[in-house]
């Protein structure tokens, strides 16, 4: 906020005039980038392919609908892979992420200066890399199939869970730990008297969103061979088989909305 | 505070007879629930974990490829790919910076119209439905659906998130624009300013951090996805990873991914910093 | 019992929270710790039992030498202290029974602590305490179930399970209204009659640790002003403990002490039962 004095008496602005200006500098900036990336980016566009889009779109549904039901039979299995994919990927990550998390809480790592950077670093690693990427190197590594989608659910998860358990962990009371420290408890029942009964309701929240997340992510690895109903849409796609691509929609999309209703009363019933 | 009456004599307080056995109260109190859902865990373990095959040999093979790519990540290879890899990261970026952008201009109206306070009821259903389509589809399916109308490229890439954009922040936005205190909005109308004002004194300044920041939050996630989406053909450095991987040149590929984590760090960072120099 | 020989602590930040604090408080003696906020009296307690660990000087709990002892010792020595905290610290996702178990945690394995396994003997000791302080109902709910009062009994029980020679008591009151500190000192009097405990006290409230208490130590920016019994409490002491201020409502209370006692027939009988 300013007054500025002219001749004719105080003016009220709402800014300074060094404020203002550079606001307007920063969003001339935007546009400059936003001008300079959007010609980049179209360089080597062939603009004859969109302006046929909305002809293209509509011959694309034309041929998405009706989708192909009978295909249907084909797709139990891989959506039952597709589940494992995402549970089995969730408790792997569980299993992994736990004990990273407590290294990595300032109250409860062994070593602040050695340890916790470390464990830092693996959930800021797996929180980078999408978990298509890490099924793409895996799947490299491993070769096509379960294992791949299972462990890529697990290794994105690691970071997921890691952090969001690590915040927990730090903001926990810390006189109920003084407390059952001042019994003469070792360190080990500490942990599982004082600090996780504190934890556990954001563990099962975090553990069941995250596994929501997953079952959406594994509707996909297919895509790069790691297992999954992704399998059957990658070959539908490239078959042109657009009726399939519809059902195999379908499929997924009933399959999110039942695991985030399920996810939604295991919620209720454990918190 | 109903007790038993206790009388404080220690000598009698011995005479009484206690438990000597104590079990915590399960979490499901009907045993056999509990024991089904037991059996039914145990038993999805034994399945799930079932169907999972392994094939060794392919995985001994694969520990032998591990090595090697862990060794790329030892001594990353920048210079061999340099080309392509360039390519790929300014084609992430530019698209990550235009989609933001447009996604976040036309969120706003969206999300103005997705708000039910100040919406009428049909555009209230129009962009609700928007918002839900763009929530519940991926952005590597919504890439499939672009890449088959105007075929290979960013600008595939650049329409994915800006859409998927769209259903992240206008729902955010309506969501913050329904919480917002109903007494300031009030204060304005009084004043006897038109809906258009309402919308700029009463909503706008109470909304305008929030969205900036959200919107920076949205410009790493369209960033890490921009390097997804290029599997699919949709432009981006996924698709410069996905070749190097085809290609088994793990060092080219580990270079990507070095890339790729450090720009995320940094977008992380700077959007964190001006996030809290706004808020 | 308890013996602290010019205990000194220093944080790091550099705060002098204790300076060259010596006292000694014979068996069965219950001693008010009195003195502003941040006078030293938490660390004071919380050093006995090294929850803080003192800078300089010595501890002895009868014949032991607490400010030598390792890992292990320590453990096994925080067994004989009960304590008892402000804002009950009671573990408030656990169940009452579990808290009140919890105070055995250093007798028993870790294994059958994780399993909650505990001894018969213990079990059976742990219901007689929730008995004694009124609570036999309440042992399968949650901690944060219980009113204020309920759980500083919760509290008062566990440290009593560890069977403990002393207790350790910091702000017992704080967070309660004025009746139920009443019960609460009241009861914590009694326990450690009915025990022999001998028993040191953090109280801010004047009123209650003269009536409450054996002995009085007022502490003053780490230093001891004033040990003596509850009625040398005059408003000379009183000033150099807190400051100037006016203190001829409390000390006035002191002359009519006894009959500021609630003079219900069988109040002290029906303690038990609130």
């Amino acid at each position: 906020m300013a007054i500025r004095q002219t001749p004719d008496g105080p003016i009220w602005r709402k800014r300074t005039t060094p404020q203002s200006l550079a606001l307007w500098f920063g969003w001339l900036l935007l546009v400059l980038l936003f001008v300079l990336a959007w010609e980049a980016m179209t360089r080597n566009q062939i603009w004859a392919f969109v302006w046929d889009a909305p002809e293209q779109a509509a011959d694309l549904f034309g041929r998405m609908v009706p989708p192909r039901w009978s295909y249907m039979d084909q797709l139990w299995v891989p959506l039952w892979d597709t589940i494992n994919i995402a549970t089995l990927g969730t408790l792997l990550a569980i299993v992994l992420a736990v004990p990273v998390a407590f290294l990595a809480a300032r109250n409860t790592t062994p070593s602040p200066l050695l340890v916790r950077p470390i464990a830092i670093f693996i959930i800021v690693g797996s929180r980078s890399v999408n978990a298509l990427i890490w099924a793409l190197l895996l799947v490299a590594i491993l070769g096509p199939g379960l294992l791949a989608g299972i462990i890529a659910i697990a290794l994105r998860s690691i970071g997921f869970i890691g952090k969001l358990l690590y915040e927990a962990i730090e903001e926990i009371d810390p006189r109920q730990v003084e407390a059952i420290r001042a019994t003469g408890a070792g360190p080990a029942q500490v942990l599982d008297f004082g600090i996780v009964p504190q934890i556990m309701p954001a563990f099962a929240g975090i553990t069941l969103f995250r596994w929501d997340i997953n079952i959406r992510e594994s509707t996909v690895l297919g895509l790069v061979g790691a297992g999954g109903i992704g399998l059957q849409l990658k070959s539908s796609v490239d078959s042109l088989a657009w009726p399939q691509v519809t059902l195999i929609f379908i499929a997924i999309l009933a399959t999110v909305i039942l695991s985030e209703w399920v996810s939604a009363r295991v919620r209720a019933a454990l918190i | 505070m109903s007790g038993p009456a206790v009388l404080p004599d220690p000598a009698s307080e011995g005479a009484r007879r206690y438990p000597r056995h104590w079990r915590r109260p399960p979490l499901i109190s009907d045993g056999r629930l509990r024991w089904a859902i037991y059996a039914g865990v145990l038993l999805y373990l034994v399945v799930g974990i079932g169907a999972v095959e392994v094939n060794w040999g392919r995985l001994s093979e694969g520990w032998e490829r591990g090595l090697r790519f862990l060794g790329g990540f030892v001594e990353p290879d920048f210079i061999s790919r340099w080309d392509d890899i360039r390519a790929g990261l300014i084609e992430s970026l530019t698209m990550t910076l235009t989609a933001t952008v447009v996604g976040v201009l036309i969120s706003i109206p969206v999300g103005i119209g997705a708000a039910r306070n100040i919406a009428p009821s049909p555009v209230y259903l129009a962009c609700r439905a928007l918002i839900a389509l763009s929530r519940s589809l991926q952005e590597i399916i919504v890439a499939i659906l672009f890449v088959a109308m105007v075929g290979f490229g960013p600008l595939a890439g650049f329409l994915t998130l800006a859409f998927a954009t769209i259903g992240f922040l206008a729902k955010l936005l309506a969501e913050d624009i329904e919480d917002i205190d109903a007494a300031q909005v009030e204060a304005i109308r009084a004043t006897g300013a038109g809906w258009w004002q309402v919308l700029d004194y009463g909503i706008r300044s109470q909304v305008t951090p929030r969205l900036i920041g959200l919107s920076l939050y949205r410009l790493d996630i369209n960033f890490r996805e921009s390097a997804v989406i290029g599997i699919v053909g949709a432009g981006g450095v996924g698709a410069t990873l996905n070749t190097a991987l085809d290609r088994y040149e793990y060092d080219s590929a580990a270079a990507i991914l070095i890339l790729i984590i450090a720009i995320v760090l940094v977008t992380e960072y700077v959007s964190g910093w001006v996030r809290a120099r706004v808020q | 019992m308890l013996r602290l020989e010019s205990l000194t602590k220093r944080y790091l930040t550099g705060d002098l929270a204790l300076a060259d604090v010596s006292f000694e408080i014979p068996a069965g003696q219950v001693v008010g710790l009195i003195g502003p906020s941040g006078a030293g009296k938490s660390t004071l307690i919380r050093c006995v039992n090294r929850l803080v660990e003192p800078t300089s000087g010595r501890i002895w709990l009868g014949d032991l030498e607490l400010t030598r002892l390792g890992r292990r010792g320590l453990r096994r020595a925080r067994r004989r202290m009960g304590m008892i905290f402000q804002e009950y610290a009671l573990v408030e996702r656990l169940t009452v029974m579990e808290n009140l178990l919890s105070g055995r945690l250093g007798y028993v394995s870790f294994w059958s602590s994780l399993i909650r396994r505990f001894p018969p003997a213990d079990i059976e000791n742990a219901f007689r305490l929730l008995d004694r302080v009124g609570l036999t109902e309440q042992a399968d709910k949650r901690a944060d179930a219980l009113s204020g009062g309920q759980r500083q009994r919760v509290g008062i029980a566990r440290a009593l399970a560890q069977e403990p020679e002393i207790l350790l008591v910091d702000e017992p009151t704080a967070s309660l209204d004025p009746k139920t500190s009443r019960q609460i000192m009241r009861l914590l009097r009694e326990v450690c009659a009915e025990r022999g405990l001998a028993a040191v006290v953090n109280i801010h409230d004047v009123v209650l640790a003269r009536e409450f208490m054996m002995r009085i130590v007022g502490l003053r920016a780490g230093a001891i002003v004033y040990d003596g019994g509850p009625d040398g409490l005059t408003p000379a002491v009183l000033t150099e403990i807190y400051g100037e201020e006016d203190w001829t409502a409390s000390s006035d209370l002191s002359d009519t002490g006894p009959s500021a006692r609630p003079v219900v027939p069988g109040a002290d009988e029906l303690v038990g039962a609130l």
